[in-house]
């Protein structure tokens, strides 16, 4: 029997392996591919307690939540084409003209 | 099968219809008008003048409404209102300033004014959020807009790096902030925020879920980003730096205000009841944002990552009132009008500087360095004049406005028994003085260098510039002289509220 706990435990790792993806990856891309993991993983805990809760606002929530994503992904890779004309490298230790 | 439709009342959301068409007009007028051959594009600019005048006039025929349209996810009500003021005021301010500033880098064009006006509607999504869901949709309409805006100046590898470090931690931020929502709904069964605070105020004391409590930490990560509260501040100097002066402006005010809008919304009003549980998280971020922001601001050499340190170190003093937003009775009513109040003054001296750092570029250059400002008070002395009163108003030194807001903060914090925290605060503020007069000192006492002296007589104003200038300094005096007016309807629409 799968439990709330095991849909939420899903959801915790997919979300934890995006943050160290985020943490430890250099290219901007796999940065912005960990990212989505951890959205993922916020689906995955969305919809497993909108059937524990019983209603859809978690459902719908997850809906609005892809949607986003996407036009995020459309933003980011146009930045990141941007960068990429001007620098030649999509390395963030290389970028770094602005110190952090 | 009958279809019905659900009757509302789009009188209720006429700003943000406006504000929609306004951009689409824009970004169209902008297509169209390239057929013909004349280069000036600065029509586009005075379109969305005229499409956030129009906004304005519709907001203020909302005040005295409080509705919860769409079965709740948008709460029309004061607090919406007040913040709207708050957000049509920055972006009027930043598209009067950004019409010279385009035509000197030659980024005059529809998208640059239309994705403004799609990020004033984020803007006023969050701060009219009713619901989690709207006030996600809010953060990501501005977010969106504003990770473009930063890297508008496309040939710049600075503005490039700005925009894509804003984007990367901005996503990041936002995966945090959606992880909380999720724990907050699972242990709520609700995203509404009304819902909730009924849930809570129904719960027996002291037993809730603890994935509330997780909830609320990652809310804090995800909101404090977008506020660039300290530990979450880092890209806030880099971005500032990197992205063009004019909408440097843009995101130290309206979406910083913005994001206070919703952390009001959140923990001041739907999670009160767990006051006791949340203000130790924010005093400690409050004391830390204001400290580290004071001090790094002080070894600033480029005038931009001065102003980005110090809109950190103001982001702290808000803080303080958002502390003050609960527990013991009336401190709602006080910390979250001190809120609103402190945002509305900050918009008006903290734009009007960055308008001075505009007025003072030079074809595509700007001069940013500290250094350049040396002798401004002989070269340009009304530039001088109004940047020296920005700096005084920043400080919190009266007859500004910078004075009345801090003190109307630093009440509300005494006033809820906060009284170590104000003391940091106070202390914070005598450390600010220093770095805001040296401005002052230079731009008074400082032999500027040789080849300044020369460019003095070509110095000119546009005439937008001017009207920005003159706007930014009577908010600022108006604010710190009359103050009484403004404070009234702040607490007047936090009072519509609480009922």
């Amino acid at each position: 029997m799968i439990s709330l706990q095991h849909y939420l435990a899903l959801g915790a790792i997919l979300f934890a392996i995006g943050v160290v993806g985020v943490l430890t990856r250099r290219n901007a891309i796999l940065i912005l591919m960990a990212i989505e993991l951890m959205l993922n993983g916020v689906n995955i805990t969305l919809i497993a307690f909108a059937r524990h809760a019983g209603n859809l606002t978690g459902q719908i929530f997850v809906l609005f939540i892809i949607t986003v994503a996407a036009a995020e992904a459309a933003v980011g890779l146009a930045l990141v084409i941007a960068l990429f004309r001007g620098r030649d490298t999509l390395n963030v230790d290389e970028i770094h003209l602005l110190k952090w | 099968m009958e279809l019905r439709f659900p009757e509302y009342d789009l009188g209720l959301l006429a700003p943000m219809l406006i504000l929609v068409i306004t951009g689409l007009v824009v970004l169209l007028a902008d297509t169209f008008g390239r057929r013909r051959a004349s280069g000036d594009r600065s029509f586009l600019a005075y379109l969305s003048l005229l499409g956030l005048l129009l906004t304005f006039y519709a907001n203020s025929r909302l005040s005295g409404v409080v509705a919860a349209p769409f079965h709740g996810l948008l709460a029309i009500d004061a607090v919406a209102v007040f913040f709207n003021y708050v957000f049509l005021a920055s972006s009027m301010l930043v598209v009067l300033m950004s019409i010279s500033y385009g035509a000197r880098h030659s980024m005059n064009v529809g998208e640059y004014y239309g994705l403004i006006l799609f990020s004033t509607l984020g803007m006023m999504l969050m701060a009219a959020g009713g619901d989690l869901m709207t006030i996600f949709l809010g953060v990501e309409i501005l977010s969106l807009n504003l990770y473009v805006l930063a890297g508008f100046l496309r040939g710049q590898a600075r503005s490039n790096e700005a925009a894509m470090k804003y984007f990367l931690l901005g996503a990041f931020a936002t995966g945090f902030l959606l992880y909380g929502i999720s724990f907050l709904y699972g242990a709520t069964g609700t995203t509404n925020l009304k819902a909730m605070g009924g849930f809570l105020k129904a719960a027996p004391a002291g037993n809730v879920s603890a994935l509330l409590y997780v909830g609320m930490g990652l809310l804090i990560v995800g909101f404090g980003f977008k506020v660039t509260a300290v530990p979450f501040h880092m890209y806030t100097p880099d971005v500032y730096e990197g992205a063009p002066t004019s909408i440097t402006a843009f995101l130290s005010a309206g979406p910083k205000a913005a994001g206070f809008a919703a952390l009001v919304r959140v923990f001041s009003f739907a999670l009160e009841g767990l006051h006791a549980d949340w203000w130790g998280a924010f005093w400690l971020i409050a004391a830390l944002t204001m400290t580290l922001g004071n001090i790094l601001a002080i070894v600033q050499a480029n005038i931009k990552r001065m102003l980005a340190y110090s809109s950190i170190a103001h982001a702290g003093y808000v803080l303080v009132a958002l502390v003050a937003s609960g527990g013991v009775g009336g401190a709602q009513r006080l910390g979250v009008s001190s809120v609103l109040f402190y945002t509305l003054a900050y918009t008006f001296f903290n734009l009007g500087a960055f308008a001075v750092v505009v007025a003072m570029g030079r074809g595509d250059r700007d001069q940013v360095g500290l250094a350049d400002y040396a002798g401004l008070g002989y070269r340009r002395p009304w530039l001088a004049l109004v940047m020296a009163l920005f700096m005084v108003s920043l400080a919190g030194i009266p007859p500004t406005a910078g004075f009345v807001g801090k003190f109307v903060v630093f009440k509300s914090a005494l006033n809820a028994g906060f009284v170590w925290l104000t003391i940091i605060a106070v202390l914070n503020s005598v450390v600010a003085v220093f770095y805001y007069l040296r401005v002052i000192v230079i731009m008074y006492m400082r032999e500027p260098a040789a080849e300044m002296q020369a460019e003095a007589a070509g110095a000119s104003f546009s005439g937008s510039l001017v009207i920005a200038l003159i706007l930014a300094v009577l908010g600022t005096l108006d604010l710190g002289l009359f103050p009484s007016r403004y404070l009234d309807l702040a607490l007047r629409s936090v009072q519509a509220l609480l009922g």
